[in-house]
């Protein structure tokens, strides 16, 4: 049989989704931002909710999301996604809205915002990009570093005595109260993408349910700001950081524990 | 008896050269071409498409979604 006779519209089982602007995205190669700007935009096309979803975009590489996907967008201060997401989702409960971090952004200069926004129980979804590292700016530490780490800011290693211990942030978002679904996944397999739709769609579907907040963790590369090959990349977080960072829920409630409606 | 046969095709100037597909396809069909596209990207190619199932592994790992998969059960009797 000829290429020619299978590339045909019938026979058709994966396209890029119609929601993702038909643009080069300025990500480095491999860098799995792309991945999950690419699950986002599946879910939100197959739940039918396009028109009613609003990212918050952070500050860091994912600071132009909003080129990226076909919604609504507002672009928020570094960190702040989460207070931006608090206001726009309580002036329009009826929208369906996300906070999309990198770990800089959540876990340092914005943990007050989100730590109260998920204590609150704001009905937001949150995805949260962990890649160990800040990656915009060249590389720093960033409270996620793993012990030992190398970074430019800690050339010979992350040392505890010296910069602290690595930040389980999300362990922490589970014990609060107003969360309802918290996650963690990767997206470095077609096993672990899919996976983490699911998880994604589950979370919009809760903010749909108006079960409060739903927090996604995407245990995620920067092999350019780790200095390293994109697939020698994924191999280096499947040995180094899913220890450290271990998949799967923490928590998938039913709601939101304390509920005054 | 059906056998499943499977196609790629590339978006050669979306394709960064990062591999992924390449190590993910449970088929070894990918590589990455000795061609560069013009933003100098080694892209992605079916080096072996004979071997190609159609899974879409490639398609779901690509960060920047430069593949579109196409799938079609043939009979012993059409290969
Ligand atoms: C108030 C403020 N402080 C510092 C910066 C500089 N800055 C830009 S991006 C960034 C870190 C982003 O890292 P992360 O959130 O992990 O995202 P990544 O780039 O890794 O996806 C910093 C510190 C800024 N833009 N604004
Ligand atoms: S995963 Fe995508 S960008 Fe990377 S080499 Fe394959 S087709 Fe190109
Ligand atoms: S569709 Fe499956 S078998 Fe075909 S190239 Fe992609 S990963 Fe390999």
């Amino acid at each position: 049989m000829d290429i020619k006779d299978i590339i045909k519209p019938e026979n058709l089982v994966y396209k890029k989704s119609e929601l993702l602007i038909d643009t080069i995205m300025h990500y480095c190669p491999g860098c799995s931002h792309g991945v999950v700007h690419k699950i986002l935009s599946e879910v939100i096309d197959e739940m039918g909710i396009q028109e009613k979803t609003i990212g918050i975009a952070p500050v860091g590489c994912a600071v132009f999301a909003y080129n990226y996907i076909d919604i609504d967008w507002q672009e928020a201060a570094h960190g702040r996604a989460p207070a931006v997401a608090t206001g726009v989702v309580r002036l329009n409960p009826d929208n369906i809205v996300f906070a999309y971090q990198g770990d800089g952004d959540l876990a340092s200069i914005g943990t007050a915002e989100i730590i109260h926004a998920c204590n609150r129980g704001e009905n937001i979804v949150v995805i949260f990009i962990n890649n160990g590292i800040y990656g915009m700016t060249g590389g720093q530490m960033a409270p996620t570093t793993l012990v030992g780490q190398v970074t430019s800011t800690t050339p010979a290693g992350r040392n505890v005595d010296l910069n602290g211990y690595p930040m389980k942030i999300t362990e922490l978002i589970a014990q609060l109260p107003g969360t309802s679904y918290v996650t963690r996944q990767s997206v470095q397999t077609a096993a672990a993408v899919r996976k983490c739709k699911r998880s994604i769609k589950k979370a919009f579907q809760n903010v749909i349910d108006k079960k409060g907040t739903s927090f996604v963790e995407v245990v995620s590369t920067c092999n350019a700001g780790w200095k390293m090959t994109p697939v020698g990349a994924n191999k280096w977080m499947e040995e180094n950081m899913f220890p450290f960072y271990p998949l799967g829920d923490m928590k998938d409630s039913d709601k939101k524990e304390v509920s005054n409606n | 008896m059906a056998k499943v046969r499977g196609a790629v095709v590339v978006d050669k100037e979306g394709c960064k050269g990062c591999g992924v597909c390449v190590e993910v396809c449970p088929q070894d069909v990918l590589s990455l071409n000795r061609e560069v596209n013009s933003r100098g990207y080694h892209y992605s190619y079916m080096k072996n498409p004979e071997a190609c199932i159609g899974c879409s592994n490639c398609g779901v790992v690509c960060p920047d979604t430069c593949l579109t998969i196409y799938r079609v059960k043939v009979l012993e009797s059409e290969i």
